[in-house]
């Protein structure tokens, strides 16, 4: 089963409970989708066995070949293509605006002109802690779009046959998009506050859009206040766990360091729920 | 003369950027300083619940055009499936459909396609807002839930900031960040007068605040950082101060943890005005910062 966990909203628990969900339920496969600021590794600690480069293919105008045409800037809807005709003959690639979708070389009317060759985008580890398989996809900095990176993630755990949890970036664009696509069930992370649980109504709003089934975990819940829990109701939605407030925690995270082994039992029930639902 | 703008981000969510920027609209505001507010964390946009807006002027927002066929047309050759690099196209029962949200929009179905049976359309993605609030004029938008572009739209709710601060004679702009270091965030800082990067003294806060801040260092705008949350875990904000040292980038000061800040959030409050125990340290590291942009 392929359970992914979103939230809208930054820093209301995502890794935190990603991982010790995976922990609960392992073996397990847990792949840090926050490819702009992934953090798990941070917390589980693997034994990294293979670090790839993640190349996309971007043009490369071959100069003697190239007859200063124009045709593939002007074809380029991301203008990251710039071709001054001659006299000057100058060619100017902005690899920054490319999204490799190869229109360039496909408009291109001279043989060999204009190549397409990879260009790094950010890398992809893999590893392992106990029983709990790992993968993440770090960004490289200055790169506009996470959804190729999390695209490839999503490929690679595709005909896993085990349980993948899929730690999503935040918000409720195209990222969360890519990477809650095509799974079984999504987990959405709310903390109760005004803000949690007005991105937490526009993270179901996208989810909905998906048609995929999806429940609420609370964290840093509190006595007494029910903000999410009235906004579940309204929505005829799921709440499948409460994690307590506890200052306990947060110094622990702040240490880089997760209470693993705690709320083990609860969270095995939470997996049994999704399969009856999902599975 | 151009506004000054100042851009609130932090890499990761929830370290406090909303809080800090309501809060610095809140300072200016007591301060008698003209500003405008733009919420650029427009697919998760919150400052309007603090400020409860008034709109004076919505308008939509067009973004890509993505592809879409026309099945009279379609010889069903297979080529634009071939082609697409972003998966958007699919054959489900006997008909070529394209994903409008996995659509990159970059045009090569259509001109792949030997018969024109594919049109690039233009698609709604979400709105942008002008509005009033009790501290001055603020421009938000809202992102189509799933929708790609959110770079794009806050691009345009800066580009309307500015349009109002010129014609207003208004003198500052902030800009509340998204999470992150993508698209978002790049067209966030860039041309930004100053770039306070929010930190929280957690390894993981630490980590991607150099992220952060690394973005816009290799966009070039000036920055600095903003300790929240502090007394959480001292040795951290050891080392986030001796980052900025080693770095040469301007620490702006800290800002205690505080119940006060998570109660007052709850009550929709702003934390510079519900709690004097962060007010001062908040007013400080605003100082500094109008200091660093009025010299620029």
């Amino acid at each position: 089963m392929k359970i992914a966990v979103a939230s809208g909203k930054g820093g209301t628990g995502k890794t935190t409970f990603s991982l010790l969900f995976s922990k609960a339920i392992a073996p397990s496969f847990y792949v840090d989708a926050d490819v702009e600021e992934p953090n798990g590794a941070i917390f589980l600690k693997p034994t990294v066995n293979s670090v790839e480069d993640f190349t996309e293919p971007v043009p490369r105008i071959i100069p003697g070949k190239c007859t200063y045409c124009g045709e593939c800037a002007k074809a380029c809807p991301y203008k990251a293509l710039v071709i001054i005709p001659p006299p000057a003959k100058k060619t100017l690639f902005f690899p920054e605006l490319c999204h490799s979708c190869g229109v360039c070389a496909y408009v291109c009317p001279e043989k060999g002109a204009l190549i397409e060759v990879p260009r790094k985008k950010g890398i992809i580890r893999r590893g392992k802690s106990g029983e709990i398989d790992f993968m993440e996809g770090v960004l490289n900095l200055g790169e506009a779009s996470a959804v190729p990176l999390i695209r490839e993630l999503k490929r690679r755990v595709k005909n896993y046959p085990g349980d993948v949890i899929i730690d999503a970036p935040p918000g409720t664009s195209c990222p969360v998009v890519e990477a809650v696509e095509e799974t079984n069930y999504v987990l959405l992370v709310a903390e109760p506050t005004p803000f949690g649980v007005h991105d937490l109504s526009l993270v179901v709003e996208m989810i909905e859009m998906l048609s995929l089934p999806h429940g609420i975990i609370i964290n840093k819940a509190q006595e007494g206040n029910t903000l999410v829990e009235d906004f579940a109701e309204s929505k005829g939605m799921e709440i499948l766990y409460r994690i307590p407030f506890s200052e306990e925690i947060a110094r622990m995270y702040s240490r880089g360091e997760l209470p693993f082994g705690e709320f083990e039992e609860g969270f095995r029930k939470v997996y049994k729920r999704i399969k009856e639902i999902a599975g | 003369m151009k506004a000054k703008e100042m851009v609130i981000i932090s890499g990761k969510g929830g370290t406090g950027k909303t809080t800090i920027t309501s809060s610095f609209a809140y300072w200016l505001h007591k301060k008698g300083k003209g500003f405008v507010i733009a919420d650029a964390d427009v697919d998760a946009a919150d400052m309007h619940i603090l400020l409860e807006p008034e709109i004076k002027r919505e308008e939509e927002f067009i973004g890509k055009s993505v592809a879409e066929i026309d099945d009279s047309l379609c010889t069903y050759c297979d080529i634009c499936r071939q082609l697409c690099r972003f998966d958007a196209i699919s054959i489900a029962e006997d008909v070529y459909q394209i994903d409008p949200v996995k659509c990159d929009g970059c045009t090569l179905c259509e001109i792949a396609c030997p018969v024109n049976a594919i049109v690039m359309v233009p698609q709604i993605v979400g709105k942008w807002a002008i509005s009033n609030t009790k501290f001055g004029l603020m421009v938000h938008a809202k992102l189509n839930p799933g929708a790609e572009n959110s770079g794009n739209l806050v691009t345009m709710v800066k580009h309307q900031a500015h349009l109002l601060s010129e014609r207003e004679e208004i003198p500052y702009i902030i800009v509340d960040g998204p999470p992150g270091i993508g698209c978002p965030v790049i067209s966030s800082i860039s041309g930004a007068t100053f770039v306070a990067v929010v930190a929280e003294p957690s390894f993981s806060a630490i980590h991607d605040m150099e992220r952060a801040i690394e973005t816009a260092a290799h966009f070039r705008v000036p920055h600095g950082i903003i300790m929240n949350k502090a007394g959480l875990n001292k040795e951290n904000e050891k080392q986030v101060r001796e980052y900025a040292d080693k770095r040469g980038i301007p620490f702006l000061g800290e800002v205690p943890f505080d119940r006060c800040v998570v109660d007052a959030l709850v009550k929709k409050e702003v934390a510079a005005s519900a709690c004097s125990s962060v007010a001062e340290n908040l007013g400080h590291v605003f100082s500094k910062i109008i200091e660093v942009v009025d010299g620029s």
